[in-house]
């Protein structure tokens, strides 16, 4: 069986998934909708698993699929957890806009 | 150009421009709907890297679960108008500016780091059907899974009483 990368390349991975993040990275900065937010910080993890595994690959090893296992049970677990804080912000504020939130501010 | 990299070509633009579009609509729903193709092009990423198991799992947790708790909760919150105010337009400058100089520059570091000489290994041994994911999974990393399942518990406690409503208040 041949290995997959010889046809694509590492490279192009990599490159893939730091766009994925970058991408995140600038929906986090660019939008005030929390909901919005938290599928940014969704698409940043969904980047990092891809580079894992694609080295999982490259490496022939499967312990970078096992890591992708778990850190997917921490993000269903965020994501839950996440989806409460905001149902109850918007309880109490009847807003999501994340400018909203300045009640720590000092 | 062989057939895999017209795939990949074709899956990586897909996930690229359905990602930018789930960023820029107005409506949320909308950019969950371009997230569920988001996550989908992305287990057709897994399936090219030949890892079935881990390509069924992300549709069904991404694509199926977390996706239909972000669509409940928009739907929940009533949160389907195009009425969001924009940010300042100086802050969205400065996160377009600071998208392009981030993209630049870790795009230029792995340019000019050391490139992969030579051929990639290919040890011919199976390591990543369901048997030996399980094997390993259950084997090595039998703490861990456990914990993973302590968090989870924790994760569902926490949600129930986060998202109670709250009796003592009145």
């Amino acid at each position: 069986m041949n290995n997959i990368l010889n046809e694509i390349g590492i490279e192009n991975y990599i490159f893939l998934s730091t766009i994925l993040f970058c991408i995140g990275v600038f929906g986090v900065l660019y939008r005030r909708n929390a909901i919005i937010v938290f599928m940014s910080i969704e698409i940043m993890l969904n980047a990092v698993n891809l580079l894992f595994v694609a080295f999982s690959t490259y490496h022939q090893d499967a312990q970078g699929q096992i890591f992708v296992f778990f850190s997917m049970a921490v993000a269903a677990a965020e994501v839950a957890v996440g989806l409460a804080i905001l149902v109850s912000i918007f309880r109490n504020l009847g807003s999501i806009d994340i400018n909203n939130l300045k009640n720590l501010k000092g | 150009m062989s057939t895999i990299l017209i795939i990949f070509c074709v899956l990586a633009a897909v996930s690229i421009a359905t990602a930018f579009l789930a960023i820029f609509s107005r409506n949320p729903i909308h950019s969950a709907l371009w997230l569920v193709i988001c996550f989908f092009s992305i287990a057709g990423h897994y399936l090219l890297l030949n890892s079935q198991f881990l390509a069924i799992v992300h549709i069904i947790v991404y694509s199926g679960a977390i996706m239909i708790l972000f669509l409940f909760t928009i739907m929940l919150m009533n949160l389907n108008k195009e009425n969001e105010v924009h940010k300042p337009r100086i802050t969205r400058l400065g996160a377009i500016v600071s998208f392009c100089l981030i993209c630049i520059v870790l795009i230029l570091v792995f340019i000019n780091s050391k490139p992969i000489v030579g051929e990639y290994i290919t040890t011919g041994e199976d390591y990543q059907s369901i048997k030996v994911l399980g094997k390993v999974l259950l084997n090595e990393y039998m703490v861990p899974f456990e914990f993973a399942s302590i968090l989870l518990l924790v994760a569902m406690i926490g949600t129930v009483l986060l998202s109670k409503k709250e009796k003592t208040e009145k």
